[in-house]
């Protein structure tokens, strides 16, 4: 059985794509067979960030209704070993996904993979419900600032009240908090949320740190995910976070406000 | 047997009691009819019980079930009637409806809003509120409860957690939150004034008592992320430290 990952936040613009994009590959990158879901239909935007958006033909809509096979629609990624892609459609809307539709592609997938990650869309209306209903894991994408932590807590009661492991009573979604475009220079100056504070707000274990990079946007318009990166800060730390989730232990990095050297300091830089 | 096919419960029914005091069915019926008229959706199909443990003369069956049809010819529901435990009548049996016992009860006198004419002598009318303790179980919570959603206890409610901002947490009796308070309690929401909110650290939004209520604004001034207490001292929420 796969183990089904939702990347969730509520509030939109956060990087629930980006994220679903880095740890998806990072995850195939450790040699497990990962499929990436973008569940944003009538928004595709995942198949751009993983580069692959000249070769969607069929789509996840287009397996639900029976009018491809799923070997049709998946794309296998030409950089990462291990890595599919599963494009949303551009032209439906949400109601295109039916509970008993996305079942069955997830218990398909599940025959072959050992990770599905659902890229969610924002909102906490169908859509968002769709891809956080089957999850066994639960990536909260959250900004350090009040309206996006407030949003999250309400994707985790969300998560907590209408997901099968909720109606099922079965046990909770596993939760986890990664904390993205965290600038430490805005937090020491008091403009931004501290870790610490969106960790007591949440009160859920923090699975990693992401700075804010320019890599990231870089990255995107590449369809590159940053996690390909290994100079970039944030690629790194989602490298970090893929091996936390992988049950490793790996300390916090880029938090801090990094001290100018001398040369620096001298030129201004 | 299925248990899910049925479920046998006690209830509680307020029901009109008509007194009988002399049997004189003529002004019995005048004097109803008059009541009727005062309030009319009151008595429209109220359930009635007939005493006759007052009455100053014995009464037949067939007066017994002429009464009846009276009454329920003014549109009452009888559904049972009450005598003096040791002078029931001989056709005590033979009345098609139930004998029912004397409940010790409370009584209260109906008024009517306009004031009574000339009072009849054979009628009082009184209704009969038969109350009885329910238990009321203390809810627990022991995740966080998250923004947008909302918790409503029937007794007590103790959270072992958090209750984050933009969520809700509602109790007839007493709140406890053994973590921070973010967003909105509401104790004693039935009116009970001697309701209390605890917590182990107040940021709450709203917090209020039988609906006296204070904002963040107000409590940020008095107890402000720190261990906490609200409680209504004469209808003026106070914050105390715990």
């Amino acid at each position: 059985m796969a183990k089904i990952i939702v990347v969730t936040s509520g509030k939109g613009g956060v990087g629930k794509t980006t994220s679903s994009a880095a740890i998806g590959t990072g995850l195939a990158m450790k040699g497990h067979k990962t499929v990436i879901i973008d569940f944003d239909v009538g928004l595709r935007n995942l198949d751009l960030i993983m580069g692959c958006e000249r070769r969607v033909v069929y789509d996840f809509v287009n397996v639900i209704n029976k009018e491809a096979t799923l070997t049709q629609a998946l794309i296998k990624d030409k950089r990462t070993k291990d890595l599919f892609i599963l494009p949303a459609s551009q032209t439906r809307d949400k109601d295109a996904l039916t509970k008993e539709g996305v079942e069955e592609v997830l218990n398909e997938l599940s025959k072959d993979f050992e990770y599905i990650v659902c890229d969610s869309p924002a909102g906490i209306e169908k859509g968002a419900q769709m891809a956080l209903y089957f999850a066994d894991v639960a990536i909260v994408t959250t900004n350090p600032e009040v309206s996006s932590v407030r949003d999250s807590d309400r994707i985790l009661g969300i998560l907590q009240s209408k997901s099968r492991r909720a109606e099922q009573g079965s046990s909770p979604i596993e939760e986890h908090l990664l904390v993205t475009r965290y600038n430490p220079e805005r937090v020491s100056e008091g403009e931004m949320l501290s870790v610490a504070d969106v960790e007591e707000i949440l009160a859920i274990p923090l699975l990693g740190v992401i700075p804010e990079s320019d890599a990231v946007l870089k990255a995107s318009n590449q369809g590159t995910p940053v996690i390909l990166d290994t100079q970039a800060e944030a690629g790194q730390a989602y490298s970090d976070a893929v091996d936390r989730l992988l049950g490793e232990q790996r300390p916090l990095r880029f938090t801090d406000v990094q001290k100018k050297g001398f040369f620096k300091r001298l030129l201004g830089g | 047997m299925s248990d899910n096919d049925f479920r046998l419960k006690g209830s509680v029914v307020t029901t009109v009691l008509l007194e009988v005091k002399s049997l004189n069915l003529e002004q019995i019926e005048l004097g109803l009819k008059e009541k009727i008229t005062q309030v009319p959706q009151f008595f429209n199909q109220a359930p009635l019980i007939i005493d006759i443990s007052q009455c100053s003369t014995s009464i037949s069956l067939v007066q017994f079930k002429d009464l009846v049809k009276i009454c329920r010819e003014l549109g009452l529901a009888v559904i049972g009637w009450r005598a003096v435990e040791d002078a029931i009548p001989v056709w005590r049996f033979d009345s098609d409806l139930p004998l029912l016992p004397n409940a010790n009860s409370r009584q209260i006198n109906i008024k009517s809003e306009t004031p009574a004419p000339a009072k009849d002598p054979h009628v009082v009318i009184k209704t009969v509120v038969e109350e009885r303790e329910v238990f009321q179980p203390t809810k627990m919570i022991t995740k966080p409860v998250r923004s947008g959603q909302q918790i409503y206890s029937s007794g007590d409610l103790v959270v072992l957690s958090q209750v984050s901002a933009g969520a809700e947490v509602l109790a007839e009796g007493n709140i406890h939150i053994y973590g921070a308070l973010r967003g909105r309690a509401l104790a004693g929401v039935k009116g009970d004034t001697s309701a209390r909110i605890f917590c182990k650290n107040m940021e709450a939004e709203l917090v209020a008592i039988a609906g006296n209520f204070m904002l963040s604004d107000a409590l940020q001034k008095i107890i402000w992320k720190d261990a906490a207490q609200v409680l209504l001292v004469d209808e003026t929420l106070e914050i105390a430290s715990l």
